[in-house]
Parts: structure tokens; C-alpha cells; sequence
């Protein structure tokens, strides 16, 4: 691999070859990443800027790569969603509520990663409680996506979306990101770089601020199907502080890149193919199946008849889960206190600083969660949209169960759209982003967007597959397929 | 199912966030909106289904039962807006 360009640019592979060799030292890979970080303030993707953490993480590395023991991602400078609680710094899932929150515990992911030497650069934007599509729901202000083709700003997606513009800007070499409804997903193909979400169980949720506990994953986002598979090895293992958290052995996923998919059954869905959708998208998806049987896949269509179903599920079950999670933002604990008027009691004071630390789609979410699972009403919406969510499983199971290894379907209806474009839309128009990735975390099975090209626009598109449930492995192999085949290499010109 | 005012009120109490009586009709319109979309669901056939407990089989573990951390009191109070002598102080909760 050439090293041309300067080192924030490099892949997470390139970078840890050429730590080992020692062409470069992580402290000062991590001053090119802190210097990129400080000249794209325009892009509002790190809220939380770590530069002394990350230099001594980097020393510290060096001297571990000096050593000779350097796990692979050991000096590699990463971005960490401000969904993690890190020790001693701000942790805000970018809310108003967590204001002034410096968790005392670290999360287990992050903990991983520091314990196999990578550097953290800082605290990246997201909606809200990682409630939305967008970044605009953020406490910060809304994350601005690199890829600029004309007058407007568009969003990088979301809710991962300052992990998403980070990575595509090379503000970082990659970053974490955590994917409830498709939220690493989108923001990858709304930017043009790569993002795994893992089976369920796969990695720890422990120290992620919960927001549906029963769909949320964290994975990796990066700028190659490799640095996810290496990224993803280092997040993944079992937990006992994860009471969900699968005892199962972490296989090597960057070894599982043969590039080899002869005679692998691909399932392309019917109910994919919804009105509406650009035929911009639609050729895309064409061309990905012919990439893969190209490649000696077969090409089988599939039905999932309970797909069009998934939106209004996860809309009954997400919201149900969150209403219960973040009861616990209450004024006492952590975070905001609202200012008490004389005389008020304690539930003036909850409903006070409920009102003024949550934004208005936290708490519409809330509400919504609050009425499903209220008195009269829990059979009604909650249990009959797990039992649909039962089915949407079922779904896949018997799709794979015929012997298809992979699905594949575009990740996004649309390319980026312009931040507030939005604005003027109801709430269930902006859901709609969410329309072919929120099966995978119903169904809890791995899903991963791959960047495939530029539309007429000259956005990044790119698709999504999905995979059997503990087969990343298997499933990223695809995806590097897709990748070689598309050679997708192109970066947004510098605006910022 | 519509949300109409007094059902958008209450459920605004039952989730302990204050919505200003001038806030609630825009309220009720969204989540009867929210709620109009998940009628969907009505539409699928769920008899004998079971509604998913989990998503992958899998057992919870059990634990020994025995303690494995304790003597934090300063890092659990370190982030009270209001901690006192070592408790989490709250306005007064007993008339």
C-alpha cells in the first residue's frame, strides 16, 4: 500500500502496517488526525475535542509497538460517538439532559479498544439519545456532511452521523458508531464510507447510554471493508456486565476476506422494492447483483412478506424501550436540575427538567413509548408489534434456512439530503429513512453499507447487506466483494 | 385511534415531562399521527403467535450471588446536581 497523502487519509490497515514497520509513529499519526480535527470545525462532528488524552494514548502506543506487542489497533487514532461513556469525559449522547455528565466508568467497548492500544481524538455529534436520521436533533447542532456538491449543506445521516463525516473527512481513521434503527447504516452511505452493525449480542452495550436496549449495537465505521472487519474484532467478545452479551468465540473476521463468494446463494427481496423509491437507487441495486454473480454468486429472489411491516414495529418498540430507559434522567442523579420554582416538589421537578434537558423528538418518542405501554393500550400496539417482530425474524429465518448466505437491498432511499430540508415533514415522513435497515435490528441480524458510487448529484449511494445471524465473517467477505467490484475511491473535495 | 387533548395531557404527565397547555394541540396531532402509522400492524394476521421476549435464544446468566463491588459513594454522587452528606438531596417529597 502506498503512503501517499498525509496520514490522517490512511486506512486503519495501512496505518497499522506502517506503525509495525515503523514509518510512522502513532504520536505523530495522531497529530496529522489533531490537526485535520482543529480545521474541520465547520463539519461540528467532535464535540468533545481529547487532544491530551489522545497524545498519551499515542506515547503509550509507541512504546507498545516499540515493544513488539501491538495488537492490531494499537496507535490507531479513532473518533468515539458521544454515546459511550468515557471516563472522565463529557458523555452526552448530545443531549441538553446530560449536560455537564463525566461518567466515572468506562464503557466496555471503549475499554477494549484502549486496552489494544488505540487513541481516542475525542467525542463525536449524533441525534439526540441517537433518536433520528439527521444529526439535527443534536445539543450541538447538526453535524455537516463533507460531500458538498452545490449551495446546500446536507446532513451526514444519522444517528452516527459525526462518526460518519469524521471518517469521510479523515478527521480520524475510523470511528465507533451504535445502530438501533439504522443508524450506522445510513450515515454510511449518506457519506460514502463503510459501516457494520454486528448480530445482536455480538458486542458489549455496557457504559452505551441505552436508548431501545433490545435493538441497540455498536460497531465500526471506517473508510474500507477491512478496517471493519479489523475494528470490529477488537470491539466484539463476550461481557458478563451485558446480560446479552453472547458467550461465543470472536472468529478473525480480516482473515475471512478471501474475496471468494463461488456458489454463495444471494437473496434479493421483493418487498424491497417499494413505490417511491429513485431509480437511481433501484439501477444501483441491479448493478450490486450483477457485481456479485459476476463474482460466481447465485442471484435468488426471496420474499420476507412482513418487511413492510418492520417501520411501524420498530416505531411501537423503540419508542416502548426508550420511555423505560430514560426514565432515569430525573434531575436527581446526574445531568441537568431544572430551576425550581418556590414551592415546587419533586415531580415539578421532574416534569421541569424533562421539559427543558430532552428535545422535542426525545420527548415525543418518549410519549409515544409511554402510551403503548399504558393501561389498556400494551396488547393493543406493544405486544402485537412483538409478535410482528416475531415474524419479521421468522422471515429471515426461513430465507437462510434455503440456504441464502447473504441478502442484499439498498441502505437508504435517497442520497443526503440538505440540512432542515426536513423541517416541514411529520414525524413518520422522516421515520421513512429508516425503511430498509430497521429489519436488521428487528430480526438482530448483521447488516452492512457498502459505498458503491456517486449519483447524478454527485453524492455518495451505496447498499446494504445483510447477513446470517454470528456470520459477520461471512457477511463482510460479501461486502469486500461489493467493495473491489465497485471500486468506489472517491473523496469530497475540501471546503471546509 | 386519535390522540385528543386530555389523552395527550395525560400522557405527558404519565411520562413526567411539562407540556404548556398552549403546546398541547400540536402534540396531540403528532401522536396521533405516530399512532395512525403503527395501524398498520392491524392488518397482519398474529394468531398463535408469541410476542418476542428475545431476540437471540439465549438463557440470562445467573451470577454467584455474592458482592463484587461496593465503597463508591463518592463516584456514584459525583454527578448529583445536588448531593449532601453523602445522599442525593431532592426537593421535599412529604408534605
Amino acid at each position: 500500500m502506498s503512503m501517499s497523502g498525509s496520514a490522517n487519509t490512511w486506512t486503519i490497515a495501512a496505518a497499522r502496517d506502517a506503525l509495525r514497520k515503523g514509518e510512522i509513529s502513532a504520536a505523530d499519526l495522531t497529530m496529522a488526525c489533531l490537526t485535520a480535527i482543529d480545521a474541520g470545525d465547520a463539519l461540528n462532528a467532535f464535540v468533545h475535542k481529547t487532544p491530551e488524552i489522545a497524545l498519551e494514548q499515542a506515547r503509550a502506543a509507541d512504546l507498545r509497538i516499540a515493544a513488539g506487542d501491538a495488537p492490531d489497533m494499537c496507535g490507531i487514532p479513532l473518533g468515539i460517538k458521544d454515546l459511550f461513556c468515557t471516563k472522565g469525559v463529557p458523555s452526552q449522547a448530545a443531549s441538553n439532559i446530560l449536560k455537564g455528565f463525566v461518567p466515572e466508568y468506562e464503557s466496555t467497548v471503549t475499554s477494549k479498544l484502549f486496552g489494544a492500544g488505540a487513541v481516542m481524538l475525542g467525542k463525536l455529534n449524533m441525534d439526540e439519545f441517537a433518536m433520528g436520521s439527521s444529526t439535527e436533533s443534536s445539543c450541538y447542532g447538526p453535524a455537516v456532511n463533507p460531500w458538498k456538491v452545490d449551495d446546500v449543506l446536507r446532513t451526514p445521516g444519522g444517528s452516527s452521523g459525526g462518526s460518519a463525516a469524521a471518517v469521510a473527512a479523515d478527521l480520524c481513521l475510523g470511528a465507533t458508531g451504535t445502530d438501533t434503527g439504522g443508524s450506522i447504516r445510513q450515515p454510511a452511505a449518506f457519506t460514502g464510507t463503510t459501516g457494520i452493525k454486528p448480530t445482536y449480542g455480538r458486542v458489549s452495550r455496557w457504559g452505551i447510554v441505552a436508548y431501545a436496549s433490545s435493538l441497540d449495537q455498536a460497531g465500526p465505521m471506517t473508510k474500507s471493508v477491512r478496517d471493519a472487519a479489523i475494528f470490529l474484532g477488537a470491539m466484539a467478545g463476550h461481557d458478563p456486565k451485558d446480560s446479552t452479551s453472547a458467550d461465543m468465540a470472536v472468529p478473525d473476521f480480516e482473515a475471512a476476506l478471501t474475496g471468494d463468494i463461488r456458489g454463495k446463494k444471494i437473496g434479493i427481496p421483493r418487498e424491497y422494492r417499494i413505490e417511491g423509491i429513485p431509480a437511481e437507487i433501484d439501477a444501483l441495486w441491479a448493478q450490486g447483483r450483477d457485481m456479485l454473480r459476476d463474482a460466481g454468486a447465485e442471484i435468488v429472489d426471496i420474499s420476507l412478506p412482513h418487511a413492510k411491516y418492520a417501520l411501524p414495529a420498530y416505531y411501537v418498540i423503540a419508542p416502548a424501550e426508550a420511555s423505560s430507559n430514560l426514565a432515569r434522567y430525573d434531575g436527581v442523579r446526574y445531568g441537568l436540575r431544572a430551576a425550581l420554582a418556590a414551592g415546587d416538589g419533586i415531580t415539578e421537578m421532574y416534569e421541569k427538567t424533562r421539559a427543558e434537558g430532552f428535545g422535542p423528538e426525545t420527548q415525543r418518542r418518549i410519549m409515544v413509548g409511554t402510551y403503548v405501554l399504558s393501561a389498556g393500550f400494551y396488547d393493543a400496539y406493544y405486544n402485537r408489534a412483538r409478535k410482528v417482530r416475531a415474524m419479521i425474524k421468522r422471515d429471515f429465518e426461513q430465507a437462510f434456512a434455503s440456504g441464502i448466505e447473504a441478502i442484499l437491498a439498498p441502505a437508504t432511499p435517497t442520497s443526503a439530503f440538505g440540512l432542515g430540508e426536513m423541517d416541514k415533514a411529520t414525524p413518520v415522513e422522516v421515520y421513512l429513512n429508516d425503511v430498509f435497515t430497521v429489519t436488521a435490528n428487528l430480526a438482530g441480524l448483521p447488516g452492512v453499507a457498502v459505498p458503491m458510487g456517486l449519483d447524478s448529484k454527485g453524492l455518495p449511494i451505496g447498499l446494504q447487506l445483510l447477513g446470517r445471524p454470528w456470520d459477520e465473517a461471512g457477511l463482510l467477505n460479501h461486502a469486500y466483494v461489493l467493495e473491489r467490484a465497485a471500486g468506489f475511491v472517491a473523496k469530497p473535495e475540501k471546503w471546509w | 385511534m386519535s390522540i385528543d387533548i386530555d389523552t395527550a395531557r395525560k400522557v405527558a404527565k404519565l411520562a413526567r415531562i411539562r407540556v404548556e397547555a398552549a403546546a398541547l394541540p400540536k402534540l396531540a396531532e403528532q401522536l396521533s399521527g405516530i399512532l395512525g402509522f403503527m395501524e398498520q400492524l392491524n392488518e397482519v394476521d398474529v394468531t398463535g403467535i408469541e410476542p418476542m421476549v428475545s431476540v437471540t435464544p439465549m438463557r440470562l446468566v445467573r451470577r454467584a450471588d455474592v458482592v463484587t463491588d461496593g465503597n463508591q459513594q463518592r463516584a456514584v454522587l459525583a454527578n448529583a446536581p445536588d448531593a449532601r452528606e453523602g445522599f442525593f438531596a431532592v426537593p421535599k417529597v412529604v408534605e
